[in-house]
């Protein structure tokens, strides 16, 4: 069995679990009982995959960038995930957990968002089946996020506020599992990461492992080559990562990078980069690592990008870098933007903030000659303009 | 058992001796609210009032199982700048006072970042007789903690609902130091609860299943009428969201006896 998949109880070495209430046990156990045979079930499969191909778009170009790998000197692949449908890689996850939804018998959908595209992906596929979709949004992140939280009433979607704590993602999530507790019969929770209990962290990733399935075959059709030398990727909650790396965990061969966002800095108060600056704690139901006080009170992260400003990271990720399987480099908020002005300007693609990271990460990183290099770019930046408006 | 009984579960066998047991009132105070200082005075005026065991809940920035009133509670004890070495010293200020036992509510997470030890250590030395983790799971607790916690001779509490199978209650019962919290309905805390049908269906099944731990019944308790519905089946009643809207802060003696009054 893979190391670096969960055991029985949603442990990934130390990190994973279930660490919630006796009330939300009974939601928890169905999923758990119930998810790995309805997506391994030959019809779940077709629907699912025939949805990501005529709705989201899918398979998405493993493009060659002639300019950054000029640059570098190493052989750098941009896996196009800005090209799905909404824009980034989270609807392989809503596609796939709607339709497990489905199979479970639930007629409403509950999602937590922060920036809002969690929340436009979980629209989105509910306006597709039909169903009732109800996107739990801190009261601060509606304010700042307007044009999503449009976008998804226009499709249908109610977005609740939340208003406990700092009102922003980590308490949107905290409402979306208060609300799943009494409306489990009816309900499912889609998760829009690899967080939370066991087993969301599992489930997500194997809906995104789409991407490195496809990084997989496009390699060897178009480039000769079984697996890439190294794969990066942006971390928030860890999922297009998860997805990016989720086919080579187990070869060794292949080096694991993730971006964080450092916001204005390690050393400052200002930022999200769990993975450096967290430690092991419990959060939204999973043990992992966890930005938090000397008393265990969650820290309001900071980075430009609304997508990686969250408190957390997912346990399999944690698992990682403590095994130093994967390695992590922290990105600040000026990388990040400087990072995405010059991949609008050379090679003509505007990336989300959050995969601009992953694209700064390669200034701090060495490469061997020749080296092949997939970066995972997660999203677009047409829900960014405003901050890149700033620096035009 | 034949270990020694520790306080808590001398209440419950004690009052079980009696010729007209008692349903037993418990209440739920945050640490820190409404003030910094608070916390002695709730406990001794709790103790004046005869309650019979109080729960002193640790103030958390993400408290998943909580609706909004010990939510906001919570908030403003930390806005206030309660934590949990300022608990531990004001309970042991008027530990000796109190009649009752003391039950330390909150999240795992609080006590993993205390050090389970220290926790453990500092909980004990402050007159702490037992936990309530919510989010703390059973088998991880088997596992991680139980044996650091029992060095302290401190158990955890655990909570059961209607959806909990036979077999996990039956395992929980055996797990829990000295009650199972029954949550009737499946909600969090703060929403007023029904005890009707379908829950006395539950408490048959419960009784069917000749549980060592007595049942105490907290979540939606607020007045006297769901007090009496809930310690029908249960031993006792865990009164918080209610406690917590009553408690104004202008002044607590009073407030405290016109609750405790209004529910028995
Ligand atoms: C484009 C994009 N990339 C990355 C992320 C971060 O999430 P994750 O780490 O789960 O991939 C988000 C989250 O909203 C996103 O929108």
């Amino acid at each position: 069995m893979s190391q670096y998949k969960t055991n029985e109880e949603g442990f990934y070495g130390d990190f994973g679990g279930a660490f919630v209430p006796e009330m939300l046990y009974p939601n928890v156990k169905e999923l758990r009982n119930n998810w790995q045979e309805l997506v391994e079930e030959p019809a779940f499969q077709k629907e699912f995959q025939k949805l990501l191909r005529d709705y989201v778009g899918r398979p998405t170009p493993l493009y060659y960038s002639k300019n950054l790998s000029a640059r570098y000197g190493a052989k750098i692949l941009l896996k196009r995930e800005d090209l799905n449908h909404t824009g980034a890689h989270k609807i392989n996850n809503t596609i796939g957990q709607i339709l497990l939804a489905k199979r479970l018998g639930k007629k409403r959908i509950i999602a937590e968002t922060g920036a809002g595209q969690q929340g436009v992906a979980t629209a989105t596929v509910c306006a597709l089946m039909g169903m009732e979709c109800v996107v739990h949004m801190g009261e601060l992140d509606i304010a700042r996020q307007a044009p999503n939280v449009a976008r998804m009433k226009m499709m249908g979607a109610k977005v609740l506020p939340a208003k406990s704590g700092s009102r922003t993602l980590k308490d949107a999530t905290n409402e979306a599992i208060r609300d799943w507790i009494p409306n489990r019969k009816d309900t499912h929770y889609i998760i829009g990461s690899v967080v939370g209990p066991h087993p969301y962290p599992s489930m997500v990733a194997y809906f995104q492992a789409v991407i490195s399935e496809e990084i997989k075959w496009q390699l060897q059709r178009d480039f000769g080559r079984e697996h890439p030398d190294t794969v990066l990727a942006c971390v928030g909650g860890g999922s297009n990562a998860a997805g990016a790396f989720y086919h080579f965990l187990d070869d060794e061969k292949v080096r694991l990078v993730m971006a964080e966002a450092a916001g204005k800095g390690l050393d400052t108060d200002e930022t999200a980069a769990t993975g450096h600056l967290g430690r092991a704690g419990v959060l939204h139901g999973s043990l992992s690592l966890v930005m938090q006080d000397e008393q265990g009170q969650i820290i309001e992260p900071w980075s430009i990008s609304a997508g990686l400003d969250y408190p957390g990271i997912g346990p399999m990720h944690a698992h990682l870098l403590k095994s130093g399987r994967a390695t992590s480099y922290a990105v600040t908020d000026n990388e990040a933007i400087e990072a995405a002005l010059d991949l609008a300007k050379t090679e003509g693609i505007i990336p989300a903030l959050e995969s601009a990271h992953a694209l700064a990460a390669l200034n701090q990183m060495a490469f061997r000659k020749d080296e092949l290099l997939v970066l995972n770019l997660s999203g677009r930046g047409d829900k960014d303009m405003e901050a890149y408006m700033r620096f035009l | 058992m034949n270990k020694q009984q520790n306080k808590l579960q001398a209440l419950f066998s004690n009052n079980k001796k009696e010729e007209n047991p008692k349903a037993l009132l418990s209440i739920f105070a945050t640490a820190g609210y409404p003030h910094k200082e608070s916390l002695p005075t709730v406990l001794q005026e709790l103790s004046k009032a005869g309650v019979d065991f109080v729960e002193v809940g640790m103030p958390y920035s993400d408290p998943l199982a909580d609706g909004p009133t010990i939510q906001k509670a919570g908030e403003k004890a930390l806005a206030n700048g309660m934590d949990l070495p300022l608990l531990f010293q004001q309970l042991k200020s008027v530990r000796s006072e109190l009649n009752f036992p003391v039950i330390l509510m909150g999240y795992f997470n609080q006590a993993l970042q205390y050090g389970l030890e220290k926790f453990a250590k500092d909980s004990k030395e402050a007159g702490v007789d037992s936990y309530i983790l919510p989010d703390l799971p059973a088998l991880y607790y088997e596992e991680k903690v139980k044996a650091v916690f029992d060095a302290y001779d401190l158990g955890v509490n655990f909570l059961i609902t209607p959806e909990s199978p036979d077999e996990r209650i039956k395992y929980l019962d055996q797990l829990s130091a000295g009650f199972l919290y029954v949550v009737a309905n499946p909600i969090i805390t703060g929403q007023r609860a029904d005890f009707g049908e379908k829950e006395s269906a539950f408490f048959d099944r419960l009784k069917g299943l000749n549980l060592e731990s007595p049942l105490v019944a907290g979540f939606g308790i607020s007045d006297r009428e769901t007090f009496a519905a809930a310690t029908k089946d249960c031993s006792g009643g865990i009164i918080g969201s209610a406690f917590i809207r009553a408690l104004k802060g202008d002044n607590i003696p009073e407030e405290i006896s016109d609750f405790i009054s209004s529910i028995r």
